[in-house]
């Protein structure tokens, strides 16, 4: 499915929120810098987010396109627009994904591998699920131009942030047609 | 009898908290730079690449090394000429990890109830672990734990007949299933021998040797290589996007066992491996 190298070398500017062509087009392995809008939600927020669904009640923003950030960002300093900034590890979130995807979610950013049923799942909902690397926050954080609080402000670090960035590094892992580009690393790299 | 304030102790569990989550140790940076020697992959030297950056922005600008600042650990070694006065020691290392946190605009990580997960607010309480040692001075040992590499660790009770290759074999395995979920290039702990609850302690214990550095015992040394070059065969390079390193180094620790039980633990570390050590 990827010719030489499992990750390309060629980097792909694209924005988010995400359009449908964007979604279609990438491919696993591909590298991106990604300009635009991220909401950020990790173990807690997520739950809030599907207990508000069940209960039939609005979310704190519109999933439509969206691509959600996997984080849970240090504190800012002063004058700072946030603190360190890597990704959670995306697993932990595979059983919330469903219903998510079914409101018009089309991205997902953490590190590691996820379940069978979110690759397949990211095929039924045409979504895509990039990889960043996990403990470079550091470096990550100065991609990120805007920070502002959304919902679940008591759940501190673990509260929906909106963020704005500029050139954030990031991976597909999986895209729409079923490809993994973890599976992908082993067989070419495995002994 | 010497006396240690524990005012003083609550001030060193400050700076090492800080210390330890904005200066990654030498023997971590080196690893990464000797790594990036050896790595074939093009995804795995840029992931490389970037880590050696980011320990230097970390440093330099002031940004934690990784945004999960961790569960704070602290290993005290209290010397039997020690008494602690002026309040209770393990009150004295939560208060330093509260202002530590505080002071250095860590993350808050810890959740008081493991059921009802409200969050304590400033990363207390540490798990704490002593031991009594020789001597009239205090060891503190901190270490900043990632919760991610920390759920991918695991523990076994094999049966002595398993042997050296049932070791082997958990190890291995331990770090094929969990590794890509620990920010690779991981550091290994494992710990064979002892009982369930002490096998899982040394495996951490092996984390706090500097990265890289041999146990002093030859078989075990010889092991640990051994470890290393399975793991590092396994493929799933920095990141699990591929390459040779998958592993940055595997630390080993044994403890006598019982006649009945082979205990083996692995305690998975991520490349963010932040130690730092005082003595009082």
């Amino acid at each position: 499915m990827m010719e030489k190298n499992i990750v390309s070398e060629e980097i792909i500017h694209i924005k988010a929120p995400l359009d449908e062509k964007t979604v279609l087009s990438l491919r696993a392995g591909q590298l991106v810098l990604f300009d635009g809008i991220f909401y950020t939600a990790r173990d807690a927020s997520h739950k809030l987010l599907i207990e508000l669904i069940e209960q039939g009640k609005p979310l704190p923003f519109d999933l439509q396109g969206q691509v959600i950030y996997y984080v849970g960002p240090t504190p800012a300093r002063p004058g700072r627009v946030i603190g360190s900034a890597g990704p959670t590890t995306s697993s932990r979130m595979d059983s919330f994904m469903e219903p998510l995807l079914q409101r018009g979610l089309k991205g997902t950013i953490g590190k590691g591998n996820r379940s069978q049923e979110v690759i397949d799942l990211l095929k039924k909902y045409k979504a895509v699920h990039f990889s960043n690397i996990g403990g470079a926050a550091a470096l990550i954080a100065k991609s990120i131009k805007k920070c502002e609080m959304v919902a679940f402000e008591d759940l501190g670090t673990e509260a929906i942030y909106r963020m704005e960035v500029k050139d954030f590094f990031a991976v597909v892992a999986y895209d729409t047609t079923g490809n993994d580009l973890y599976m992908e690393a082993i067989k070419r790299y495995g002994r | 009898m010497r006396q240690i304030e524990a005012k003083i102790i609550s001030e060193t569990v400050e700076r090492l908290c800080i210390e330890a989550n904005y200066i990654l140790e030498d023997a971590l940076v080196t690893a990464l730079k000797k790594a990036l020697q050896v790595e074939e992959s093009p995804a795995g030297k840029d992931v490389l690449t970037k880590l050696i950056e980011n320990a230097r922005v970390s440093k330099e600008e002031q940004y934690p090394a990784c945004q999960d600042t961790g569960f704070t650990i602290a290993f005290l070694e209290i010397g039997q000429g020690v008494e602690v006065i002026g309040g209770d020691l393990y009150e004295a290392v939560n208060r330093g990890v509260a202002a530590g946190y505080k002071k250095g605009y860590l993350r808050a990580s810890i959740v008081k109830d493991p059921f009802k997960r409200v969050n304590t607010g400033d990363n207390t309480p540490a798990v704490i672990h002593t031991k009594l040692v020789p001597g009239d001075g205090i060891k503190i040992t901190i270490m900043a734990k990632g919760g991610g590499c920390e759920n991918m660790s695991r523990s076994a009770m094999l049966i002595p007949v398993k042997g050296k290759q049932g070791v082997v074999d958990f190890v291995v395995d331990t770090v094929k299933r969990g590794a890509v979920n620990a920010c690779p290039p991981v550091i290994v702990g494992v710990g064979v021998g002892g009982t369930f609850d002490e096998c899982a302690l040394i495996s951490k214990k092996a984390l706090l040797r500097p990265v890289g550095s041999p146990n002093p015992d030859h078989a075990t040394a010889e092991l640990e290589k051994e470890l290393l070059e399975k793991i590092n065969n396994l493929g799933i390079g920095p990141q699990g996007f591929g390459g040779r390193i998958t592993a940055l180094a595997v630390h080993v620790e044994k403890y006598p066992c019982h006649i009945a039980s082979l205990p083996v633990a692995v305690n998975m570390d991520c490349h963010s491996h932040r130690v730092k050590t005082a003595i009082l």
